[in-house]
């Protein structure tokens, strides 16, 4: 399997077939390989229009005019709209705050803002008549940092705010604040004998979900409208689209259609509202789908982040303070922002024993592209700094850079910095142990009979080098991030299960609004079922608005808690069967009412394995079906003063090591390998487990050495909104990634699992960027590395 | 204009097609075969890789108008073109002349096959004739969101026909054009590895 360290008991699971623990396919995997799956992108309509969204071309102005005529005018197109000819009083839409216009009304505040949107019979027709809109700018100044947002004479992004973090913000073109103090820094300062300091810069990075945004709207005839859409969170999307359109969100059915990746970039809306007028609008149904330039300005990004770190440590290597600054720069709208000012404060330190700590994150609002959330989520970027300045730490105090983290290692019991305790197994010295454990790969593998495979080089077929100038580097990395929405947010799921007699089998179906995005929850939940209530056929019924919320597949959340809530509605719908049989068949066997009873293979067993009944029999006619609703333990708000309370719900830990070979004469890096130990709590499909923390762990290597949205300081406008500037990991600059699984279970969490997405994502940039350090001894205190970082020419 | 091409052996007609459409709108938009994929419609992922007289290509980049007369094989049409090519003179190919196995080993292989512990669910579509590259790409957990899939597939298939024995090397520069943002690519590789092995196997 390309794995190692699997323990010997990862496949326990239930004795029925498929349960958990085994590494079952995905129920979607043959439709995904012959190409019948139903993407967004895939939907098709007869007599179906193509929307197209007209997008500013300036990143801060005064809209003076807006000239329509022409654009209507066109042969093909039957509808244009602009902010005038929205329907209520409704205009702006937000993840949390609500400052994000639906179409922009007198102002533009980033490059890529919609401005209009045109509906016609064909998708160039469309494109074109976009273009024939006339809008007049009037550029302002933009703000591109901390500098220019808080300048006494700022212009403020967003006049009047209202939301619930102004009152508490230095100034009104800052989105939210959060600072955490524990103990005393100054006093703990005065005991360290070695500080350092460092300031470090994370470029904006991109999810680049490779299906783009998009979706169908069809209107419906009672004024409704059927929406096929591609996102993370469909009742979020709900709550935010109805009151636009003004319709009840009953009326506003949607359906989750096929996910192409999301990564973050699809928890806000893009093109659903849209998508809603217009077919709304014009009567017919309307596709939009965005092409790879409009995706890069059609979704948010990851936070650039500019962090400054001081850290102590005595002569025998124990950390003494923390003190940090992180400014993130949130773009021109709010999104995910304060959010993410909660993680990256309150995991700022990362997994590490540190008594006094001064930590202030903020979240600027700027005229840069929006930020919000991607993989990782405010943790990636503190991860990055903080693990950068503990091999800092250890080269002064004079310790093997592992043994120096070990000794500073959280674990089950420790205090995070906002007070609470870490209450489940935190094996961070144990799996720093085991990356390190992990046999190198061999020097030289690029060396053969035939001379050298440039291929394995640094420049591959570029064919820069044949090793001249290349070195070997080495690099360790660690880091923790939250599991599930923090702060207090009431983070259910919900899940609605049946348990029926079909053709003499049973059968269960399994009814969620959980987006399957490509994470495998729609394997997980089956396998769940199929543990629960012994049964081997399970149906996954389509995501859609037609059952509870089930929370955004976001925050590594989904198998803890829509996974929680289907395993909660499986038992009740066990106990309820298990009545059903007790009160048709209890009198012919006692183990019906003394023993502790099962169902498993099909049939109602006692613990001791004796089979009392066929489940078909039990149910006859009759299906159990019920919906449910699940929540994990309740967290509360961060103290806006000390950043002290109970914030978060789980913790998920993974540490990298990285072996790069850097040609030095060029610049060029060659990723060798990145070796991964993670805690996962409980493996409910250790195939899946493994393909999270390769994925995750190749995003971090691409924003380590090549990914960015280059914003130009000067006018705010994005430089390369493609694939071809924009780089992401391809097959050849990704190396082998062995991962080592480890499974301590959380008691509190179902099956004692971890959420397990985002960790990998983590550590993997922190470690390359020590092993490119480890190769060439520069301090490189930014990511993405460039060419010119390592050659001294940038 | 009209277009008159074959596709996946059978033949097409497209009509009213502008100028402007490319290969990958027709098939999606015109022909109802959306299984090529359009992640950046500039050349640059190879999610819309398609076979255009046996040679993998990028169909965003084709002009529709190009393919006039000429042969398309898409995803939807792999699993068939595989079949034909192991019925035909390809058969002995693998069998006979993969001796040396560069990635998976067979015992790896059968691992891979008695491992597959699926379920029967209704979304799996069990019963669907697939090619080995196919199965394979399942089989490895090489599909996520799946989006990628579909040109790595025939992009896969094409370089195992070529080079039925390939290296790691091998294998990494062939699929070097297609972009997955899931994976991490290993379980691709394994894939590749298996469906090779598989292959020279003559399973």
């Amino acid at each position: 399997m390309g794995t190692t360290g699997l323990p010997a008991n990862i496949t326990q699971g239930s004795r029925t077939k498929g349960g958990i623990g085994e590494s079952t396919l995905r129920p979607d995997g043959t439709l995904k390989v012959t190409g019948e799956f139903a993407y967004s992108s895939d939907m098709w309509h007869e007599d179906m229009l193509w929307g197209h969204i007209l997008r500013s071309t300036v990143a801060h102005a005064d809209i003076v005019s807006i000239d329509t005529a022409e654009a209507l005018a066109t042969p093909g197109v039957y509808a244009v709209m602009t902010y005038d000819d929205l329907p209520t009083e409704v205009k702006n839409y937000g993840l949390e705050i609500q400052d994000t216009p639906v179409l922009a009304h007198g102002k533009v505040r980033h490059h890529g803002e919609p401005v209009a949107i045109v509906a016609a019979d064909h998708p160039e027709t469309a494109r074109r008549a976009a273009a024939k809109i006339k809008v007049e700018y009037r550029e302002l100044p933009v703000i591109t940092d901390e500098a220019s947002a808080t300048a006494p004479d700022a212009i403020l992004i967003h006049e009047n705010r209202t939301d619930h973090h102004i009152g508490h913000v230095p100034h009104p073109n800052i989105v939210h604040r959060q600072p955490i103090v524990r103990g005393d820094v100054a006093e703990a300062r005065e005991r360290a004998d070695f500080i350092v300091e460092g300031e470090y810069v994370f470029g904006m990075q991109d999810q680049a979900f490779l299906g783009p945004e998009s979706g169908l709207a069809v209107p419906a005839e009672d004024g409704g409208v059927d929406l096929y859409i591609a996102t993370q969170w469909l009742h979020s999307d709900l709550r935010q689209i109805a009151p636009v359109l003004g319709l009840p969100e009953d009326k506003v059915r949607m359906t989750l259609a096929g996910v192409g990746g999301a990564f973050g970039g699809r928890e806000d809306l893009s093109m659903q509202i849209h998508a809603c007028l217009l077919a709304l609008r014009t009567g017919k149904p309307v596709k939009i789908v965005y092409n790879r330039f409009e995706s890069f300005f059609g979704h948010v990004h990851r936070h650039p982040a500019k962090l400054h770190y001081e850290h102590g440590a005595t002569r025998d290597g124990k950390l003494t303070h923390v003190k940090c600054r992180i400014v993130l720069d949130g773009g021109a709208y709010a999104s995910a922002s304060p959010a993410v000012v909660g993680n990256a404060s309150s995991l700022g330190v990362g997994p590490y024993v540190v008594d006094d700590v001064d930590i202030e994150a903020i979240a600027l609002y700027t005229n840069n592209p929006p930020c919000g959330a991607m993989r990782g989520f405010g943790a990636v970027q503190a991860c990055f700094a903080y693990e950068a300045q503990m091999d800092k730490l250890a080269d002064a105090v004079g310790m093997d850079r592992v043994e120096f983290r070990q000794r500073n290692a959280m674990s089950q019991g420790t205090l995070l910095p906002t007070g609470q305790v870490v209450d489940s197994p935190a094996p961070v010295a144990e799996l720093l142990r085991r990356v390190k454990a992990m046999p190198l790969p061999p020097e030289r593998q690029w060396e053969s009979s035939e001379g050298a495979d440039v291929r394995q080089l640094p420049g591959g077929l570029s064919n820069t080098t044949h090793g001249e100038g290349v070195v070997r580097g080495v690099g360790y990395a660690v880091g923790i991030k939250n599991v599930g929405f923090s702060e207090g947010f009431d983070d259910y799921s919900t899940a609605r299960v049946r348990l029926e007699a079909v053709a003499g089998e049973p059968v269960v179906t399994v009814h969620t609004a959980m987006a399957e995005v490509g994470q495998g929850g729609v394997t997980v939940h089956a396998q769940i079922a199929r543990t629960e209530l012994g049964v081997t056929q399970v149906t996954i019924h389509p995501a859609d608005t037609q059952v509870g919320s089930a929370g955004s597949t976001s925050a590594s959340r989904q198998t803890y808690v829509t996974g929680g809530a289907v395993k909660n509605a499986c038992e009740l719908v066990r106990e309820q069967v298990l009545e059903m049989g007790r009160r048709k068949f209890g009198t012919y066997h006692p183990a019906w009412a003394t023993a502790e009873l099962l169902l498993e293979g099909g049939k109602v067993v006692t613990d001791a394995g004796e089979a009392l009944a066929d489940l078909v029999d039990v149910l006859g006619d009759e299906a159990v079906e019920l919906e449910r609703e699940w929540r994990h333990r309740p967290t509360e708000p961060f103290d806006l003063r000390t950043g002290q309370g109970n914030g978060h719900v789980q913790y998920s830990f993974a540490a990298h090591r990285a072996v790069v070979e850097v040609d030095t004469e060029l610049g060029l890096v060659k990723v060798i390998e990145l070796a991964c130990a993670q805690d996962v709590g409980k493996a409910l499909n250790p195939l899946s487990v493994v393909g999270q923390i390769q994925g995750g762990t190749t995003q971090g290597l691409g924003v380590a050495v090549m990914e960015e949205i280059v914003v130009d300081p000067k006018t705010a406008k994005v430089k390369n909104p493609s694939f071809t500037d924009y780089l992401i990991p391809t097959i050849l600059d990704t190396p082998t990634i062995p991962v080592d699984v480890l499974e301590l279970a959380d008691e509190h969490a179902p099956y004692g699992l971890r959420g397990i997405g985002e960790a990998p994502t983590l550590s993997s940039t922190p470690a390359v960027l020590a092993a490119i350090r480890n190769a060439t001894g520069l301090e490189l205190n930014r990511t993405p590395v460039r060419p010119e970082h390592l050659t001294g020419t940038a | 204009m009209r277009v008159n091409f074959t596709v996946n052996g059978r033949p097409q007609e497209a009509d009213d097609v502008w100028e402007g459409e490319s290969l990958l709108y027709v098939l999606r938009e015109r022909l109802g075969l959306p299984g090529s994929k359009n992640a950046c419609e500039q050349g640059e992922c190879g999610s819309c890789t398609v076979r255009l007289d046996g040679v993998p290509v990028c169909s965003c980049l084709v002009a529709a108008g190009q393919v006039e007369g000429r042969e398309v094989v898409t995803v939807e049409g792999l699993a068939e073109y595989a079949a034909q090519r192991s019925c035909g003179t390809g058969a002995c190919e693998a069998g006979a002349c993969g001796t040396e196995s560069g990635g998976t080993s067979l015992d790896e292989a059968r691992r891979w096959s008695a491992q597959g512990a699926r379920g029967t669910d209704s979304q799996t579509g069990e019963g669907v004739e697939l090619a080995p590259v196919q199965q394979a790409f399942i089989d490895a957990g090489a599909v996520q969101c799946g989006f990628c899939t579909p040109g790595l597939l025939v992009a896969a298939d094409e370089m195992l026909e070529r080079n039925p024995d390939p290296t790691d090397a091998d294998i990494r520069e062939a699929l070097s054009g297609n972009l997955c943002r899931c994976t991490g690519y290993e379980t691709i590789m394994d894939a590749v590895r298996l469906a090779a092995a598989r292959q020279s196997e003559g399973a």
